[in-house]
């Protein structure tokens, strides 16, 4: 398996050797600041056109065609426009909350993006809690939310942000418990520590029942929380125009879209790393030729893969499902996922104790 | 669209002319090069529709027509983030106001296109008491289409042809179409329009 | 009908007797009440089906289309208003039936007359400072008194009645609409769940809806009055445009009430393709509802496969009418033009791919989970408050009314056609979806009954250059997409026809989204919304 840190550590050390410690330190910040950021736009440009083909072939048309070879830089014009649309100054709002929202909201996203493993030793934060201060920073986007909705002033977006704030934290508890479940079975809160323990096998596979139990509410919550459809209630079209984004224009409605699917990202990205490996390649015990095979497959390759493989699912609910009401949301969360997910971590605890696990 | 196709239309090419009278810039053309590029490729509609033309324009999203080929499906609900307006449908007395204030709602570029007989000049309904005799004496038009309803295909056409509207705009100097839109709104006041 | 003729004779000596194709009973308005309350409590006319205001020029004046439900006989009345053109007033029958609070609002829009005790006396269409009633005969219609206007329109949270004490002294009295301290949010005009240009104010409480008050006239057009001045041809025009859906069956009822009028009999040729056109109709109308009302529950997806069949019948269509949406097909005499050569053979495709669209449109979305949650037992409609209402059409079907115009009152060659009228008791907006989907399998029935039958013949009588009706009044029902769609023609023995009333279905079906909502959450308006699927530009008109 090819170390990446081979490459981060050559460029350290070459930096090191004809700068002072704390130089190299900062210009390193500047470096992964500027490539984080170039990835992350990227990345959600390209989920942006991916999303918008996907449902073109669920809804036998054909998607973006003309922009750039098979549409491909369609959304690159998209983001130029928007990038110089007049930022609409609105009466009788709160200003500074008003303009602070979706930097809120996409700073929180941009942060938990930091903690993802992209590959075999890429990987910009990777401390013993990692997954603690993933779940931590993901739920400043509420906050962007909330406020966005109420600093505009205007009763659509009030009754967005109130959905989206009761919807969030509802689906919050899920996510942290099926985390929690998987972190259980790890031992470990570190994201390397979780990847390196799934070396042998995915734990969605070496987990059994406990594991795909929680990956399946993981899914429907992830879903929940990314504001995506089924669960797309604060930004209801059909009901609330644009949801707590309405008064939005410009460049500051192009964040919330952008958070909106690197959110999606983040949340398969996750997944990936509790069930599928993370990084690690396909490994299947005793099966010693195949899986150096699988070696040879890049570990990015292997990590953006499973991520976007998972997205695809998620968008597949998207464009299959209708939207539900407000207390079928709540009632799914409070009556249905949470018990079972609380009955799921003692399942999880036994299968642990009693190495019922392989 | 293949560059090549706007230039075939003599209306666009004599507006390209006046502009670029006084000549053109390199650096600042090119960045207007660049940032017509992106406005004329990524027009994002505003779901906007009073009657029949608005079912035809359901047909233009749909399979067979398909509008999402050219990067212009994503039909936003709230008029902050529509760059257009297709206004589809009979407008009276009674939606006046409210166009005109979807109108002012949409941030700039904002272009519109009257759609249809009715928007154009009140079509069939011209002789009534409560029709609008052409929605240009309340917003500022940028395309015409006729029709009755137009036909999805006349459709496509209409938004093509705002599209290379678009690409003979001068986002830095010149006289561009914004001070045009200006003296039209000086003509027509606000009044008690909030933005 | 001489046996009710007779009851009513016998309880109200003042009243006189008419003959024309239905039953009208002259009034004076002091009797009108009691009269109202004596046809439905003892006689059984519970349905209100239209109140045509009228204008004689030297009275105003209204007629009743009332109907009963049980035997389908029609009767109507008519009333002339007591006092001067200034304020000329007429009883109201809100309290006996519950639709006329907004029939009553629509007269006083367009007539000005005040309907005495009716709860609620404010303009329908037109906006609050309108100057004139539009459809009198001496309607002042220089653009100078009534200019687009510049501004937000004014707003008030009060309404006005009438009252009339004992002694019979009329008095006006305010009614609060909404209270001060009530969180109203404004879905509308401009809104993607409203199906076109509705407004609803609604009152809120958290998410559950207390109180909604709807506004209309978005997209009023005042068609009733153009056609005054049109000759009958040239109104036929029109027809298309009101509910864009049923645009051939809304042609068809206006041809049918012409043609019985001038006694002009037309070809079995031509009434069998009406009819297939009818049907074709409904069906591509009802793949639109379907489609855009998964749209509206966020079920994007549906829209596509629906209008995947809808676009099938647009073809069929604009090879023989040559339009997708505005065909003026129909004409006074037959139709247009004769069938497309290819006309049997795409007819017979789409027969045989239909019933696999339905299976898939019935496994992919009746058959979800969260659909079922969102749709069972959501707005519920018993029967006796879908007739209260008037709620016709599939709707009022779906709450267990046999309502079919095309089974009650059989017009056209539907009489000896074998088709079954779908009914449902459930009254939820399940029931009103399935419902739609089922019938668009009798109508494929029809279809299938006909496409291989059709006579030879001529597809258009002939008919005389310039049509005159002699004088008198009629009345037509046919069955729209969407419900009972009403022609009332008054003439005067000109070209022109004196007053032409259209009953448009979608008026009742949104008047009662108030009645149906309350409780709900707001996202259950956008449900019984789409579920009851009404047209804006066929309540505006």
């Amino acid at each position: 398996m090819y170390d990446l840190s081979l490459i981060t550590d050559w460029i350290h050390n070459l930096l090191s050797s004809f700068m002072p410690g704390w130089l190299t330190t900062t210009v390193e910040c500047v470096l992964i600041g500027v490539g984080l950021l170039l990835v992350y736009a990227l990345l959600a440009l390209f989920y942006i056109y991916f999303e918008r083909k996907v449902c073109a072939a669920f809804q036998c048309r054909l998607g973006p065609n003309r922009v750039g070879p098979w549409g491909l830089l369609q959304s690159f014009a998209d983001m130029f426009k928007m990038l110089i649309k007049e930022l609409i100054t609105l009466k009788h709002i709160d200003r500074f909350l008003f303009a602070l929202a979706p930097y809120l909201v996409i700073i929180a996203s941009m942060l938990s993006f930091a903690v993802l493993p992209w590959g075999n030793g890429l990987q910009v934060l990777d401390f013993n809690i990692g997954i603690f201060f993933l779940l931590a920073v993901s739920s400043i986007g509420v906050l962007g939310i909330l406020l966005a909705g109420w600093s505009s002033n205007n009763k659509f977006t009030l009754i967005g942000a109130l959905r989206s704030g009761a919807q969030m934290v509802s689906y919050e508890l899920s996510i942290g418990l099926s985390v929690l479940t998987m972190v259980a079975y790890a031992g470990t809160m570190s994201v390397t520590g979780i990847v390196a323990a799934q070396e042998d096998l995915w734990f969605i596979f070496s987990g059994h029942v406990p594991a795909i139990i929680a990956f399946v509410i993981y899914l429907i919550a992830g879903t929940a929380e990314t504001n995506r459809g089924p669960f797309d209630l604060p930004e209801a079209e059909s009901e609330l125009t644009a949801g707590y984004h309405t008064e939005y224009s410009g460049i500051h409605f192009g964040f919330f879209y952008l958070a909106e699917y690197l959110n999606l990202f983040i949340v398969s990205g996750v997944a990936t790393l509790l069930f599928f490996g993370g990084w690690m390649p396909l490994h299947i015990p005793g099966w010693d030729g195949f899986n150096e095979v699988m070696n040879y497959i890049p570990s990015v390759v292997w990590f953006v893969g499973k991520a976007i493989a998972l997205s695809f699912i998620i968008i597949w609910f998207k464009w299959t499902f209708p939207r539900l009401r407000i207390d079928q949301l709540l009632t799914l969360e409070w009556k249905y996922l949470l018990p079972i997910n609380l009955f799921n971590l003692v399942l999880m605890v036994l299968v642990i104790v009693f190495g019922w696990h392989f | 669209m293949p560059y090549e196709a706007w230039k075939d239309n003599e209306y666009i090419e004599s507006l390209l002319k006046e502009l670029q009278e006084n000549g053109t810039n390199v650096i600042v053309g090119t960045f207007d090069k660049l940032i017509n590029w992106g406005r004329s490729n990524s027009i994002w509609p505003l779901t906007f529709a009073t009657s029949c033309c608005g079912i035809e324009f359901v047909s233009l999203g749909a399979a067979r027509y398909d509008m999402a080929r050219f990067g212009w499906e994503v039909a936003r609900s709230s008029p902050r983030q529509a760059d257009f307006m297709m206004v589809a449908g009979t407008i009276v007395h009674r939606m006046a106001p409210v166009m005109r204030r979807l109108y002012d709602q949409l941030a700039e570029p904002k272009y519109v296109i009257a759609c249809g007989g009715c928007a154009v000049s009140g079509g069939p309904f011209r002789k009534s008491y409560h029709v609008v005799k052409g929605i240009d004496e309340i917003v500022p038009v940028d395309v015409y289409l006729p029709g009755c309803p137009p036909r999805p295909e006349a459709m496509i056409y209409a938004i093509m042809q705002l599209s290379r509207k678009m690409r003979v705009e001068k986002f830095f100097g010149g006289v561009n179409r914004q001070e045009k839109i200006k003296d039209f709104l000086a003509a027509h006041p606000e009044e008690s329009f909030d933005k | 009908m001489a046996n009710i003729q007779e009851k009513i004779a016998k309880l109200f000596p003042e009243a006189t007797f008419e003959e024309s194709d239905i039953l009208l009973v002259n009034i004076p308005d002091a009797k009108w009440h009691d009269l109202a309350k004596c046809l439905k409590d003892e006689l059984q006319f519970d349905q209100l089906v239209t109140i045509v205001g009228m204008d004689w020029k030297e009275q105003l004046g209204a007629v009743y289309y009332i109907n009963c439900t049980a035997n389908n006989t029609q009767i109507s009345v008519k009333v002339i208003a007591t006092g001067d053109r200034e304020k000329p007033m007429l009883h109201s029958v809100y309290d006996v039936w519950a639709v006329a609070t907004l029939f009553e609002r629509e007269v006083y829009d367009f007539f000005g007359i005040i309907f005495i005790n009716n709860p609620d006396m404010r303009r329908l269409f037109l906006s609050i400072d309108w100057k004139g009633y539009p459809l009198r005969k001496d309607y002042d219609d220089d653009p100078a008194l009534n200019p687009v206007p510049k501004e937000n329109e004014r707003q008030e949270d009060i309404t006005y009645s009438y009252v009339e004490d004992e002694k019979g002294k009329v008095t006006k009295k305010e009614v609060v609409v909404f209270e001060p301290n009530d969180f109203v949010v404004n879905i509308g005009p401009q809104h993607p769940a409203t199906h076109g240009v509705l407004r609803f104010r609604t009152a809120v409480d958290g998410e559950t809806i207390k109180k909604i008050d709807f506004y209309s006239g978005y997209i009023h057009r005042g068609i009733e009055k153009i056609c005054e001045g049109l000759t009958y041809p040239q109104t036929l025009h029109f027809m298309d445009r009101m509910d864009y859906f049923s645009g051939h069956h809304y042609h068809h009822g206006l041809c049918i009430a012409i043609e019985k009028a001038a006694g002009i009999e037309i070809s079995r040729r031509a009434q069998v393709i009406r009819v297939l056109m009818d049907e074709l109709a409904r069906i591509a109308s009802h793949c639109l509802f379907l489609g855009t009302y998964c749209m509206d529950l966020g079920a994007t997806t549906m829209l596509f496969y629906t209008l995947r069949v809808r676009e099938q019948i647009l073809d069929i269509m604009e090879k023989t009418c040559g339009a997708r949406m505005t065909f003026n097909y129909g004409c006074i005499g037959g139709v247009m033009q004769d069938l497309h050569e290819d006309f049997v053979k795409d007819v017979k495709e789409l027969l045989a791919v239909l019933p696999k669209n339905i299976k898939e449109y019935n496994e992919l979305f009746i058959g979800n989970v969260i659909a079922k949650g969102r749709l069972e037992n959501i707005g519920n409609l018993s029967r006796e408050d879908a007739i209260a209402h008037g709620v016709t059409g599939p709707s009022g079907r779906a709450s267990g009314w046999a309502c079919d115009v095309r089974k009650t009152h059989p017009y056209s060659i539907y009489g000896e056609l074998d088709f079954e009228e779908v009914v449902y008791t459930e009254g939820d907006s399940m029931a009103r979806t399935k419902l739609r989907i089922a019938e668009m399998e009798q109508s494929a029935k029809i279809i299938e009954q006909l496409i291989d039958n059709i006579p030879d013949g001529e597809y258009c009588v002939k008919v005389p250059k310039v049509i005159k009706l002699p004088a008198g009044r009629w009345f037509q029902m046919v069955e729209g997409c969407r419900g009972t769609f009403g022609v009332y023609i008054e003439s005067d023995g000109t070209t022109s026809p004196f007053r032409l009333k259209l009953v448009p279905p979608c008026l009742p079906l949104a008047g009662v989204v108030d009645y149906i909502t309350q409780g709900h959450k707001i996202a259950d308006l956008i449900t019984i919304g789409g579920s009851l699927d009404y047209i804006v530009p066929d309540i505006d008109r």
